[in-house]
């Protein structure tokens, strides 16, 4: 029948608060200071870089002291963007890759600009290029993009526990 | 069928609100359980999980809670979008299938993330009752005000149920709230969503409760005295709430039928009613008499765990067993509007 109702709308809306918990919170306060600040699991010995939810997902276990890292660090894997999408802010093709920051145990991820993507490879190292101090937030968006230092490039060796 | 007991349990104090992530929550609830039964992780066969992501607003929020397990070498692992004590019925489950001997259960909740007698809305039908917004409070105050009306409770038999879980919690060291309250100052406190007083409404919490449960001989080793599960039946309401009844609970008639409670005398109840009227409906659908102490820790009104508060009624219960001070005890569990859901356990000593 044409006045069947097909449709309604519901719109829902709750308000959270959201806590990033002890843990996470040194990590958040380094980035506020410019700096990386890991934990290092007590049981396994691992840094976390960043802290995940303070937890070491191996052991079961909550992470310990606070170790500073970086900043360079050394790509570990990477993937060229080539394909565009909604809301894309970067000029393709731009490169994604895993950098493990000098003293971690654990790659993240970030953006690599200042050069060309066909020139991107594992083992190149980088550092980043934080934003101006008088925007920082507690966010790893303070680094814009890390970029490569010139250093020769890092044995296979260094990282292939990373892959 | 497998015989599958309860032997050992651990609950975090339940707090008004933390600054920990759910994750960081669970981890010393998880090794306390361990310790308690003198387990190490290795000797787990089956994880199970109940919590739920509208309480952290965070979608598959229940992943992260892995990462307290210590998940290497792998493990079995499995989630229930629901409390922790639906998830002790899946793990309950996994043992009778004969592919494990033992599995940890652990329940948590951060209600204090956000508004809980409105996230608890989102349980409604989304359709025709949702968009009203009724919050937890004004839904159980209409079943509370219709229960009034159709004589099946009164004003003050809901007041001693609120002093009696506030003197039992006193000896509870988990609990939120606690108290001694006379039954005319009850009656004197103002109302929150008439005829609810506060102390008729759960005292929301933040919270964890870890469950070790074992079969046969595993189990005896383990605890001189296990809680043994000799009957476990869940059973659910219609989600309608107009083809409701609004002063019985014929989900739970059935579910005590199923789980054989009437077969023996039942020392203790511990029944997951978090408002007071819940708990008289209860105690008639579930068959208890005078001779059964219920809520020896005060129940769901002086702490109510989101997702952690059920199983720690059967943690609570399986304790009276194990200490020796019960033969035969009541572990109950619910979820949903006017207790929608029920799971009731009956367990007992050797
Ligand atoms: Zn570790």
């Amino acid at each position: 029948m044409s006045d069947d109702v097909l449709r309604i709308r519901t719109p829902i809306g709750i308000k959270y608060q959201y806590s990033a918990g002890p843990r996470v919170s040194s990590h958040l306060i380094g980035l506020m200071e410019g700096r990386f600040v890991g934990k290092r699991c007590p049981s396994c010995h691992l840094v976390y870089m960043p802290p995940r939810n303070g937890t070491c997902a191996k052991c079961g276990c909550l992470l310990g002291e606070d170790v500073e890292v970086g900043q360079r660090g050394t790509i570990t894997t990477f993937c060229v963007v080539n394909v565009p999408f909604l809301g894309q802010t970067i000029k393709i093709p731009y490169v994604a890759a895993t950098i493990l920051l000098d003293g971690a145990d654990m790659g993240m991820q970030h953006l690599i600009q200042e050069v060309e993507a066909t020139e991107v490879r594992m083992g190149m190292r980088v550092e980043p290029v934080w934003r101006p101090r008088e925007e920082w937030q507690p966010s790893m968006e303070n680094v814009l993009y890390f970029r490569p230092t010139g250093e020769p490039d890092a044995p296979y060796e260094s990282y292939a526990g990373q892959l | 069928m497998r015989d599958v007991a309860i032997i050992a349990s651990a609950q975090a104090v339940n707090t008004a609100t933390t600054t920990a992530t759910p994750v960081e929550m669970l981890i010393p609830v998880v090794n306390q359980v361990l310790a308690n039964a003198g387990m190490a992780r290795s000797d787990i066969g089956f994880w199970c999980h109940g919590s739920c992501d509208y309480m952290t607003g965070q979608p598959f929020s229940f992943v992260s809670a892995v990462d307290a397990l210590g998940a290497w070498p792998p493990i079995i692992e499995s989630h229930v979008e629901a409390d922790g004590a639906f998830a002790l019925y899946e793990a309950w489950m996994k043992i009778q299938t004969g592919e494990v001997d033992t599995a940890l259960v652990f329940g948590n909740g951060r209600s204090s993330s956000g508004d809980i007698n409105r996230i608890l809305t989102l349980q409604l039908d989304p359709y025709v009752v949702g968009p009203l917004w009724p919050d937890d409070r004004s839904i159980a105050a209409m079943q509370a005000r219709a229960c009034l009306e159709a004589g099946v409770i009164t004003e003050r038999a809901m007041a001693q149920i609120a002093a009696r879980n506030h003197h039992n919690a006193l000896t509870n060291p988990v609990a939120l709230r606690r108290g001694e309250h006379s039954v005319e100052q009850l009656l004197a406190a103002p109302l929150v969503a008439s005829p609810l007083r506060e102390l008729d409404c759960p005292a929301h919490s933040d919270g964890v409760t870890a469950v070790i449960i074992a079969a046969g001989d595993r189990a005896r080793s383990l605890r001189a005295r296990p809680a043994w599960i000799r009957g476990i039946d869940h059973r659910i309401e219609s989600q309608n709430l107009g083809n409701r009844s609004m002063t019985t609970l014929p989900s739970a008639v059935i579910a005590a039928q199923k789980a054989g409670v009437a077969n023996d005398k039942i020392d203790v109840a511990e029944l997951h009613a978090p408002y007071t009227h819940q708990e008289l409906l209860l105690t008639a659908a579930l068959g208890l008499g005078e001779s059964t102490s219920i809520n020896p820790s005060g129940g769901a009104l002086c702490a109510n765990p989101m997702m952690s508060a059920g199983l720690a009624r059967f943690a609570e219960a399986a304790a009276r067993i194990m200490d020796g001070s019960a033969d035969r005890a009541l572990g109950h569990a619910s979820s949903g509007p006017w207790l929608q859901q029920n799971l009731v356990c009956v367990l007992e000593g050797e």
